[in-house]
């Protein structure tokens, strides 16, 4: 079980504290798929990357399995089971894609078939891109689609994904809903994901909106999901008052 | 042969024994062993030091080990190299120089080696250098590699220094006539206060001539690196030079490829690059379980490998 304490963060910026997650509090049971969406700039990244521990929280608690993880290191926490997927995948001149699920697997003797079958399963031909450097030569939707199968790779209790969808192509995007919903109908590991996809929404157990730093909404994805859509128009005054007519 | 000189050998030629086929091992600037093949021949030259290597026309799938290793401090050895490469030959030669310097003396080898490649010949040349030792005596290595290719020859050309060589100067040329084609790869790690210039000149001569240069290295603590590598067009033909540097510590590199035309049809390209470790990379491998260093390290053998 994952559980956010009144998680705050604020950075320095022109003069005066930005307060980017103000007293964010949050349950996350075994299992769950959880979808964190909202308006672009309200946290959401800032919320995950807090979790994995790329973002030290200027106040609050994280408890991860009962235990108290807010000052463990990034590396500590993935040895505890936390994964997480890069909105913005770094490349790497000279790894291979083989060499990068290798290491993500924790098995340096990771096999040619088990490499091709993570990367299948994200819709890639595997035997096009097990060899291939990860280098500029990757287009971004590719170099998405292995950032997600690393985490695929680390087959950890905890997946976070930070907009999985962002740059990938239609299809491929379908084979990897198809992949995420296998996780979830497994109950193998607890998923967080960042996304603005209807298709994912979907998917989910539990809907958390995050805007201006703060948990704005939250419940079962039944519930939510049409508040969600009807919030977003009624939100936007130039429509409310009937656009251009 | 002693373990020290069994484990320079394997650093530099990953042999674990004497090497099947052709060979040439030089210790302490003496012969220490050698085996022809039916197809590959071997002798000392009379009027200086070093060594002809002969490779019969259409020679295929064979190979030939020259390594040499030195542990004796205060040596300075100088030898040429020469490699007559038959037409239509396809085949592996294996050099590299091992130092092994215990004392406080400069240990030098430095290699001339210049290849005469035949018609339409294949050559896989490795060479990998290596220091180690305990002394304070300078570890040297300036190795000159200078490759003829005739027509439909061609070379993949890959030189490696990773690690324990305090001072090098290398110079490789390679010249290309019609449809010769060369693939250049230099890796080079050095640490410490170590120094390190490459030069290089690739000169296209004949109409489809190509050339690839990747040069990729890292520089550490207050080592320093320069890289000069050049491509001179004189006919149709296409040459790409790529230098990449990871620069650490207090490191300084200069990498200055040049690239230059004399026939309108030459399409030539260079880039060049200098950075530090992206500090995303590192985090990236921070979230697959890796510790900071173990993330360094596996990005730097990314890189070299």
């Amino acid at each position: 079980m994952l559980e956010l304490k009144h998680l705050s963060y604020s950075v320095d910026g022109e003069g005066a504290n930005l307060d980017i997650l103000k007293d964010v509090s949050l349950t996350v049971q075994d299992g769950t798929f959880l979808v964190i969406t909202g308006p672009n700039g309200g946290g959401k990244t800032t919320l995950a990357k807090t979790i994995m521990g790329l973002n030290q929280p200027t106040g609050g608690q994280i408890i991860w399995n009962g235990e108290d993880i807010t000052h463990l290191s990034i590396t500590q926490r993935a040895q505890r089971g936390i994964s997480y997927g890069f909105q913005q995948p770094p490349r790497f001149k000279g790894l291979r894609v083989r060499d990068l699920l290798a290491m993500a697997s924790g098995n340096p003797g990771l096999t040619h078939a088990e490499g091709c079958q993570l990367l299948t399963r994200v819709g890639l031909c595997a035997a096009d891109y097990i060899d291939r450097e990860m280098d500029a030569s990757l287009s971004g939707g590719e170099v998405k689609r292995i950032e997600i199968a690393t985490i695929l790779a680390r087959n950890s209790p905890l997946m976070i994904f930070d907009e999985p969808e962002a740059g990938i192509d239609l299809w491929s995007f379908a084979r990897l809903t198809d992949t995420f919903r296998y996780i979830h109908d497994k109950r193998a590991a607890t998923i967080i994901i960042i996304s603005h996809q209807e298709r994912i929404i979907n998917l989910a157990d539990e809907i958390v909106m995050v805007a201006d730093g703060v948990i704005t909404d939250q419940g079962p994805k039944d519930e939510l999901f049409s508040k969600i859509l009807a919030n977003t128009q009624a939100q936007c005054e130039f429509v409310r008052k009937g656009g251009l007519a | 042969m002693n373990s020290m000189d069994a484990h320079l050998l394997r650093e530099i030629a990953d042999l674990e024994r004497v090497p099947q086929g052709a060979y040439n091992i030089r210790k302490n600037g003496k012969l220490e062993g050698r085996n022809n093949s039916a197809n590959i021949t071997i002798e000392s030259k009379e009027d200086k030091p070093g060594i002809d290597i002969r490779i019969a026309p259409h020679t295929r799938n064979e190979s030939v080990h020259i390594p040499v290793i030195v542990t004796q401090t205060g040596l300075k050895d100088l030898v040429y190299n020469d490699f007559y490469i038959g037409d239509g030959c396809d085949v592996d030669i294996v050099a590299g120089c091992g130092i092994h310097n215990s004392g406080c003396e400069t240990a030098q080898h430095d290699g001339i080696h210049t290849f005469h490649v035949g018609k339409n010949a294949k050559v896989r040349y490795v060479e990998k250098h290596y220091g180690e030792g305990e002394g304070t005596g300078a570890r040297i290595l300036n190795p000159h590699t200078i490759v003829y290719l005739e027509e439909g020859a061609s070379i993949q050309l890959e030189t490696v220094q990773l690690r324990g060589v305090d001072s090098t100067k290398r110079y490789t040329k390679v010249v290309l006539d019609a449809g010769a084609e060369a693939v250049v790869t230099e890796r080079l790690l050095t640490h410490g206060q170590q120094f390190a210039e490459s030069k290089m000149d690739v000169i296209l001569n004949g109409e489809g001539a190509k050339t690839q240069v990747i040069s990729r290295s890292v520089a550490q603590d207050e080592s320093v690196q320069m890289f000069y590598p050049q491509v001179e067009g004189n006919a149709q033909c296409f040459g790409h030079v790529q230098c990449d540097s990871i620069i650490m510590g207090k490191a300084k590199v200069s990498s200055i490829p040049a690239i230059v035309a004399n026939h309108m049809d030459a399409q030539l390209i260079h880039e060049a690059a200098i950075g530090k470790i992206a500090g995303d990379q590192i985090l990236k491998l921070m979230t697959l379980g890796l510790s900071e260093e173990e993330a360094e390290q596996k990005i730097l053998d990314g890189f070299l490998q």
